[in-house]
């Protein structure tokens, strides 16, 4: 199994590296570049300006270039900061967007979870009825829409949490549920579906056959088989909202890096669009690899020997 | 001293949003001590739904209507499902059809097994795993206890069901109930299930019931057989009876749908002509009248009642009232309730 996360791993890094190619490849491909502004400007100083920045390489050389320093953990200097490299960029964002992203993931796990085992095992009832309509309106509502009601509620006219920013542990709250809303109403939909599932089978009849307490039956026996089509969810949703939502960023004015992947685009700042691509790259490939370290422990049928064979 | 099991009057019935479905209508049988009963039928017929309402595993919409269910004289169809855990896996214990998907797949042989015996008795956890690999070499798994750290998907259909065996048994119950312990496997394993269950009676001192739709598979390993049909029971004897004597014109139908091997004869098989009653809809008079080869108009019009023709032999048949037509094979019988 160690051989087999290993080549795991290193085929990994290719990923990281063809995603990497093919995003620098497409955003040299947009017309302009970092130093266009509405005002022309003036082609010596936009020579000078490339020449400075090495954008005058061909293509093939700057791509390995930056890659080179990729490797060194050097993403290079933003070209719409001035001053700032792209690793600042990251590591003043990352930090609040990770904090309230974790927060999302654990409430998604946490609470998703639970209320698709209650729903399904309270099925038919006003209970499940409810969650399963909550869950409705959470997949369906735009997390911008949530994000905006819950500022007008919750900041506005109840004053409960701050209308933005990250200052007190309140202020968590509403980025957190927006964020984690589509998630966790589709994780408790699921988990509910596939536990209805799950208890269906025949081994559930047979622990109870066998007199196991119904505690047994639904947290041993049942749980663990209904979590397996969860878990695949699960990992790139966690990397997905692990790098931020530009759209809860922005509405609740927080810090993170979300918006430099929108930002970084229009700017056709091309060393923060490579940095927040190969993070995000990085984050989703981890997320995947360790989804299937976990599909591992949870579901022996899953050989990994056999696999690593072809 | 009280019989093993009495199943009194039982009526079990599915509530589905199309109507009520009387799957078990007053079914009444008796097992004592050491025996083996054979509930034949076929499917549709109400046996595993009998077997599921003894072990009080019946599911909503499906519930116990009436009747109850006696197990060593203490009435076991009031105790809440707490109660019965208690009983499940313990005292009687219950094997299925599918030893595919009957064993849980994501732990070991050893987490399921222990955690049964562990829930029943009073031992830690190595003297349980002690014994689950005892009870695994005593159904004939080899190498059982390096076999034990398997994962039901490392073994075969014929080893699963061992291994439900080995399970069911771990407690030493009183009852085990079978129900179609062999119709999913190969005819060579089916007889090799059979000789196993046939052989750990005598071992494990267990009264079994065997449910089947295979006449066949219960000749040799039943003392007492019931014949169902349409949600009742139809006839009721030892092995005997049913096999060399039967009163009953669907079991003497079952019987013509066995192929035998006679030396040199080549006899045809005899289906029985048409399909089990609608159960949603159940006929008024005997369920089996519209495939009867004998029925008459009050087959149609009111449900026999049960006929006894000898202290083990019950029949429920017009054709044993006083007043029925002679026919070849049949013959009077004293009529035991209304």
């Amino acid at each position: 199994m160690g051989r087999y996360f290993l080549k795991r791993f290193v085929y990994s890094l290719f990923t990281i590296l063809l995603i990497s190619s093919v995003t620098f490849l497409m955003m040299h491909s947009i017309p302009g570049g970092p130093f266009t502004r509405e005002r022309a400007v003036p082609d010596e100083i936009l020579k000078v300006l490339n020449a400075k920045y090495n954008l005058d390489d061909p293509l093939i050389v700057q791509f390995l270039n930056y890659m080179g320093g990729v490797l060194t953990f050097d993403l290079g200097p933003s070209f719409s900061k001035v001053g700032t490299s792209v690793n600042d960029l990251i590591t003043s964002g990352f930090p609040s967007t990770a904090t309230v992203g974790a927060w999302a993931v654990l409430s998604i796990i946490l609470v998703g979870i639970p209320l698709g085992v209650i729903s399904a095992l309270k099925q038919g009832s006003s209970i499940d009825y409810s969650v399963m309509l909550l869950a409705t309106f959470g997949v369906t509502v735009p997390s911008f829409v949530i994000a905006t009601l819950i500022i007008y509620f919750f900041a506005g006219q109840l004053g409960w949490i701050p209308p933005f920013g990250l200052s007190t542990p309140q202020s968590y709250i509403g980025p957190v549920v927006a964020l984690s809303g589509y998630s966790l109403s589709f994780v408790s939909r699921l988990t509910r579906s596939s536990m209805l599932e799950v208890l269906r089978q025949d081994y559930i009849r047979t622990a109870r056959a066998n007199g196991l307490s119904e505690f047994s039956v639904i947290m041993k026996h049942a749980v663990k088989n209904a979590l397996i089509p969860v878990v695949t969810y699960l990992g790139p949703t966690i990397a997905a909202i692990m790098t931020g939502s530009f759209v809860v960023e922005r509405i609740f004015a927080i810090p993170g890096i979300g918006r430099y992947f929108v930002e970084s685009v229009s700017n056709r700042d091309y060393t923060t669009i490579m940095g927040v691509t190969i993070l995000y790259a990085a984050f989703y490939v981890m997320m995947v690899l360790l989804v299937d370290i976990i599909y591992a422990l949870v579901d022996p049928r899953i050989r990994f020997e056999k696999e690593s064979k072809n | 001293m009280a019989p093993l099991l009495e199943v009194k009057h039982l009526e079990t019935s599915f509530f589905t949003h199309v109507g009520e479905i009387e799957a078990v209508r007053d079914v009444s049988f008796t097992l004592e001590h050491g025996q083996v009963l054979g509930i034949v039928g076929e499917s549709g017929s109400g046996k595993s739904v009998s077997a599921l309402s003894i072990m009080g595993l019946i599911e909503s919409p499906g519930k116990i209507k009436g009747g109850k269910v006696l197990f060593e004289g203490k009435e076991i169809s009031s105790l809440n499902n707490g109660q019965m855990s208690e009983i499940r896996g313990n005292e009687i214990s219950m094997i299925f059809q599918e030893p595919m998907t009957s064993l849980n797949p994501v732990y070991t042989i050893e987490n399921q097994m222990v955690e049964v015996i562990r829930r029943h008795q009073k031992i830690n956890s190595k003297d349980a795993t002690k014994l689950a690999i005892d009870m695994l070499k005593l159904v004939g798994i080899p190498e059982p206890a390096k076999r034990i750290k398997s994962y039901p998907h490392e073994f075969s259909g014929g080893m699963r069901q061992r291994v439900m065996i080995a399970t069911a048994l771990s407690c030493g119950p009183k009852l085990l109930i079978a129900d179609e312990p062999t119709t999913a496997l190969d005819v060579t394993i089916q007889a090799q299930i059979l000789e196993l269950m046939n052989d750990l009676k005598n071992r494990v001192n267990t009264s079994i019931i065997i449910i089947t739709h295979d006449l066949g598979v219960i000749a040799e390993v039943c003392d007492h057989i019931v014949v169902m049909y349409g949600g009742k029971i139809m006839e009721k004897g030892t092995e005997k009876d049913i096999f060399y004597d039967p009163l009953h014109p669907y079991t003497v139908g079952l019987q013509k749908s066995i192929p035998k091997i006679h030396k040199g004869e080549r006899a045809r098989l005899v289906p029985i002509k048409g399909s089990p009653p609608d159960l949603l809809h159940p006929p008024k008079g005997c369920p089996f009248a519209a495939r009867c080869p004998h029925a008459m108009q009050i087959c149609l019009e009111r449900a026999p009642p049960t006929y006894r023709v000898s202290p083990t032999h019950t029949s429920a048949c017009w054709l044993l009232d006083k007043n029925a037509p002679k026919t070849e094979g049949y013959r009077t019988g004293e009529a035991i309730d209304g």
